[in-house]
């Protein structure tokens, strides 16, 4: 069967790959592209795991075909930081202790990384459901806010 | 695991239609956040999937004064941050933002909402109060039927062979109208509708009812009108015994299951508080909106 020969963008860097029609892009980010960072913690869209930027929306990349991403910009947690610092949503994860197993971590940092992009100075009610698409089977949930919340705060100081 | 389907991205409704002729075994998609987990839950695979977001007119918001036409596969996140819209069906804007999580928002659409045709869904009782037409494009061409004759039963839709939503249009409500949505979950967030209520309501110089319509999601294989609540509203303020009777009647319109998010009789109970709400919540926005229209 032929596969699917894809051009775009990942992190600011032109990428191509190719893949099945019928395969998600979480698994050709994954599987053909070696960006290991989104997980497959439901594969239904409910867990948040494999959140994505995809020309600009937040999504669940189990949820798209791999072909979709023809001509478009990914963002994954891949290309948060800058060289070696990290990106202060990641500081602040590690400094707030704001993962336990951490499979959801990436997702968490990419869909808090888009929420203030958004929405600079959320409340906490409007981080809870910002990430109300983000699950953590450890239940952390509180130290992601408080750590959402000190990146907000440093990243506005800055 | 989906590997062995085609991917399929028509840029106009006329190649898709020439797709979909050409291959039995295609399906058209959107968001796919119903799609991907029925596939991976057993449904059988298409042959083809059809990807129907490239092409414009689909995720397309425009007006023109009288009308507004939404593509059937438009992002809700898009329905949520359009002002016109807003201000013209605060409701249905509502519904559009209470499907799942900003990661599903930016997927989701009322075209996948309304062709999923599960009885939760949210916003086909705000299309249905809003009189919405669906455009249908298919091999016999392009037809409008009204968005509440779409879906027929859970799963299962009038669209034939072929067929899909291109858009919707939904007519600039008159002066003195609006609309309003209210869901209730077992969270605050992230969960199906144990019920879904829409009301819209058209207020006349003096505060009455002049017209009324009212659908519940949830509660029924499909979203149930409720004629005598509506009249029971035509020609009174919307208050008091008028809005006991819209209670009422809502509760007894209902033919609900049981589930693990809510029983019959709980559904049947809540149909009733939330379609009173939902004409309130409507009544008072006709109110503010006065005569704009």
């Amino acid at each position: 069967m032929s596969r699917v020969h894809v051009t775009c963008t990942i992190n600011g860097d032109p990428a191509e790959f190719l893949c099945d029609g019928g395969q998600t892009l979480l698994d050709a980010l994954r599987d053909e592209v070696g960006l290991t960072g989104a997980k497959e913690g439901c594969g239904t869209g409910d867990c948040g795991a494999c959140s994505i930027v995809m020309d600009g929306r937040l999504l669940c990349s189990c949820l798209v075909l791999a072909p979709e991403a023809e001509g478009t910009t990914i963002s994954t947690v891949e290309g948060m930081a800058s060289g070696d610092d990290l990106h202060p949503l990641q500081q602040c994860f590690l400094e707030g202790a704001a993962l336990q197993c951490g499979v959801c971590t990436p997702g968490f940092l990419v869909a808090a990384k888009a929420l203030l992009d958004r929405n600079p100075d959320p409340t906490e009610t409007e981080i809870r459901y910002g990430l109300a698409g983000n699950l953590c089977r450890c239940t952390g949930y509180d130290k992601i806010v408080r750590a959402v919340q000190a990146a907000a705060a440093a990243i506005n100081e800055s | 695991m989906l590997s062995a389907m085609k991917y399929a991205s028509p840029t106009t409704v006329a190649e898709a239609v020439d797709l979909l002729g050409s291959e039995p075994d295609a399906r058209v998609y959107a968001g796919a956040t119903d799609l991907i987990p029925q596939i991976r839950a057993g449904r059988p695979e298409p042959a083809v999937m059809v990807d129907l977001k490239r092409i414009e007119r689909l995720c397309a918001i425009s007006g023109n004064g009288s009308t507004y036409t939404v593509g059937a596969a438009t992002p809700t996140a898009d329905i949520c941050v359009h002002d016109g819209l807003a201000a013209a069906f605060p409701g249905l804007v509502e519904a559009s933002g209470l499907i799942g999580s900003d990661q599903i928002q930016s997927r989701s659409s009322l075209g996948g909402n309304l062709a999923n045709a599960s009885p939760a869904a949210d916003t086909p009782p705000s299309l249905i109060v809003n009189d919405a037409r669906a455009v249908i494009a298919g091999p016999g061409g392009e037809r409008t039927v009204a968005a509440a004759d779409v879906a027929t039963g859970p799963g299962t839709t009038s669209l034939g062979g072929g067929e899909f939503i291109v858009e919707f249009e939904l007519d600039q409500p008159p002066a003195r109208t609006a609309d309003a949505y209210l869901r209730l979950i077992p969270r605050t967030e992230m969960d199906i509708a144990v019920v879904g209520a829409a009301a819209r309501v058209t207020l006349d110089g003096d505060g009455r009812v002049a017209a009324a319509a009212i659908a519940l999601g949830a509660v029924a294989p499909t979203v149930v009108r409720v004629p005598d609540a509506e009249s029971a509203l035509i020609g009174n303020e919307p208050a008091g015994d008028a809005l006991a009777a819209v209670e009422a009647a809502a509760s007894a319109a209902t033919n609900p299951i049981d589930d693990k998010r809510g029983t019959v009789a709980y559904r049947r109970q809540v149909a009733g508080v939330l379609a009173r709400r939902a004409v309130s919540i409507a009544a008072e926005r006709a109110r503010e909106r006065g005569g704009q229209s």
